[in-house]
């Protein structure tokens, strides 16, 4: 893992310091809340409904054991006892005091963690691979690209007044876990031989992805940067968003508006022309920069006697390990994964004791690593097989152990109502109806890989336009109403879900869940999962169901 | 607005009135010029030596097009006067200090002392701007401090 240096210190001490002379600025009256709010938001502090809310950075998902109990102490101490995981890889605590947030700010910065721009129309925390040094299908690891990007926007002088928000995502497989292409920009590593049949590293640029109200597949337009070059490459990709984004509208300010109306070509061209410039600046760290990064993220030492053998003997570990254990590049290892998804639970929440337990898993069987998922769950990278059935069931004991990883009950939803400021409607006890309803895993793992995903609201946080099945919450004449689509797909074979016609109510729409569901299950043919099945026979046989 | 805006230069105050980009190219004696977030800077390079002063206009703090509008001045070479105008706030001014504006007309007044400690407070920068900062990718790979 990355370990900060005495630069890095500094700067994230420093600003401890300045976020506490802001907040002081602000409680005194000196600053008014309109000043005050670009400000705190490029620290990750939101006004929700009913408190602050703190968004603290996990750059890349990953996390030590030690920074990982920093989480649940800091959700003890200044919050209610539990923390929310993200879907960008980060974690919310919901119930902040505005003048506790500098002292939380210094406590996670003694483990090297920040909540720099989690929020703001600023360059946010890099997203990457939950599966990154783990996985076999990668062509590197993404880290240390992605911790070269955080330092390279972290307090970017041109680049913290942008028309809005602006996300990254980083992977180096073929394999999409991180949804890469729903991302402002969407960077694929791979490996390109050069003129003397050399495999050289680069990375291939994708651009105006997004979700939101108007959601966009990003588009490819670079096909190969090295890694000399990305510095100044996306210098220029940011530099023709902030000048050329459009300001009048915040609902069309994202960089997808952009390169929808001006065509990915002609952006990519603007881009290359800005390049061409910007590469003369000498703004590109040198390659030993990048192999000083990369050597941090060093794989672990492997136990090379590992057995690779399992004893499958209890019925309920054995669910377990099909359901959430992933194969490891390692012989010997595994990839686990702790669903943060318990039937009534909340998606993504995490009690400190559980955040504890998790940490401690960690440290003892995973190398001190921790990955935070975009879709809300925890994964131990790198798990000895021989210790997978010790950490079943410490996790079994902590109310972690839900086999239910990417099946129906595996759902993404945003905060919604009961937090959000911004939403239109629940989406929690929404997500709980429908695990309730599948509650049976027998009958979630019959229906097999089934990604559904809940936004309260139209900015979709819940990434409802790429679930196999999305639900979208609306308010309709002061009345919640739930609008459904089928076909999204956040992974390589990204696509955006299409609504099946006129919304439903609260248990409307979870008797919807079940009847699309059902379609599938008797029109799927051998091998299909629900999205192939939709795929092939189209929206007709599920409208007909629904609406008769 | 403020009395005399806040210079970070030795030479004499530039004294007259900024125009508008469309009446610079028009014209083809003026001196100093004023640069709405709309308009492409890029339009005074071929002029930028006749140029003492280009005044970039922040009507909200929100719109944040002016800070590439300096960094592509300074790259292009131009050293005279850059002053940042309009709802500029002190929080902002050590980043539009590494875009190269080196003065500052801020509609509303600016505390001095927190503005010393504002532009005083970080040692070190992680990325290549239009100022002297060196990056820290540059201390770690052997450049040494100026």
């Amino acid at each position: 893992m990355y370990q900060y240096d005495q630069y890095d210190q500094s700067i994230v001490d420093t600003r401890v310091e300045e976020f506490r002379d802001q907040v002081k600025r602000r409680l005194s009256g000196e600053m008014t809340e309109d000043q005050f709010k670009p400000l705190r938001l490029m620290n990750g502090l939101y006004l929700q409904l009913h408190a602050y809310m703190l968004r603290v950075a996990v750059p890349y998902g990953t996390l030590s054991g030690k920074q990982m109990h920093m989480l649940a102490h800091i959700a003890r101490k200044y919050d209610r006892g539990y923390g929310h995981f993200t879907t960008r890889q980060n974690i919310q605590f919901n119930w902040i005091k505005l003048d506790e947030a500098p002292d939380i700010l210094a406590e996670i910065a003694t483990v090297e963690m920040h909540a720099i721009q989690t929020s703001g129309n600023c360059i946010r925390n890099i997203s990457s691979d939950q599966y990154a040094g783990a996985a076999a299908d990668e062509a590197t690891d993404p880290r240390p690209w992605a911790e070269l990007l955080r330092q390279w926007s972290t307090f970017h002088p041109e680049f913290s007044y942008l028309p809005r928000k602006f996300k990254i995502a980083v992977i180096a497989a073929e394999e999409d876990r991180a949804a890469m292409r729903l991302h402002d920009i969407g960077i694929q590593l791979l490996k390109r031989p050069d003129e003397h049949g050399n495999a050289v590293l680069g990375a291939k640029i994708y651009a105006g992805g997004g979700m939101g109200r108007t959601p966009f597949v990003a588009h490819e337009i670079k096909d190969f940067v090295t890694a000399d070059d990305l510095t100044s490459y996306l210098e220029a990709a940011l530099r023709v968003y902030n000048r050329y984004g459009r300001r009048d509208n915040i609902y069309k300010a994202r960089i997808k508006i952009l390169i929808h109306e001006i065509g990915a070509a002609e952006y990519a061209r603007q881009v290359e022309e800005e390049f061409a410039h910007v590469k003369t600046l000498g703004l590109d760290p040198p390659l030993a920069e990048l192999e000083r990064i990369s050597a941090f993220f060093a794989a672990p030492a492997f136990d090379t006697a590992a057995p690779d053998t399992l004893d499958r003997s209890d019925p309920d570990f054995a669910v377990w390990l099909d359901q959430n254990v992933k194969p490891h590049k390692q012989p010997g290892y595994a990839i686990v994964n702790i669903s943060l998804k318990p039937t009534v639970g909340i998606p993504g929440d995490a009690s400190a004791d559980q955040i504890d337990v998790m940490a401690d898993l960690g440290t003892r069987y995973s190398f001190d690593e921790l990955r935070v998922t975009h879709a809300q769950n925890i994964v131990l990278p790198h798990v000895r097989k021989a210790d997978l059935y010790a950490v079943w069931q410490a996790l079994d004991a902590a109310g972690l152990a839900t086999a239910n990883l990417d099946l129906i009950g595996d759902i993404i939803a945003c905060p919604g109502l009961d937090y959000c400021a911004l939403a239109n409607a629940r989406s929690i006890p929404v997500a709980q109806k429908i695990a309730d309803r599948f509650a049976s895993l027998d009958r979630q793992r019959d229906l097999g890989e089934l990604k559904l995903k809940i936004s309260g609201c139209i900015n979709a946080c819940g990434h409802h336009h790429a679930g196999h099945i999305g639900i979208l919450g609306v308010d309709k004449k002061g009345i919640e109403n739930y609008q459904l689509s089928l076909g999204g797909s956040g992974a390589e074979d990204a696509s955006l879900g299409k609504i099946t016609g006129p919304g439903f109510d609260e248990d409307g729409i979870v008797d919807a869940v079940e009847t699309v569901t059902n379609v599938y299950l008797a029109q799927r043919e051998e091998g299909e999962r629900f999205l192939d099945t939709y795929r092939r026979v189209g929206m007709e046989p599920f409208k007909v169901a629904l609406y008769g | 607005m403020t009395d005399s805006p806040l210079r970070f230069r030795d030479d004499a105050p530039h004294e007259e009135p900024a125009v508008t980009l469309d009446a610079f190219l028009g014209q083809t004696n003026a001196t100093a010029v004023r640069i709405e977030p709309g308009d492409d800077v890029r339009e005074l390079l071929p002029h930028l030596g006749q140029i003492a002063l280009i005044e970039v206009a922040f009507p909200g703090f929100r719109d944040g097009r002016g800070y590439s509008a300096a960094r592509i001045l300074r790259e292009a070479g131009y050293t005279g006067e850059l002053r940042a105008e309009g709802d500029v706030l002190v929080d902002q001014l050590p980043l539009m200090r590494r875009c190269g504006f080196d003065s500052f007309a801020p509609r509303a007044e600016i505390d001095s002392a927190t503005l010393q400690a504002s532009l005083s407070r970080y040692e070190h920068v992680y990325q290549g701007a239009a100022d002297g900062a060196v990056p820290v990718w540059k201390l770690r790979h052997g450049q040494p401090r100026p």
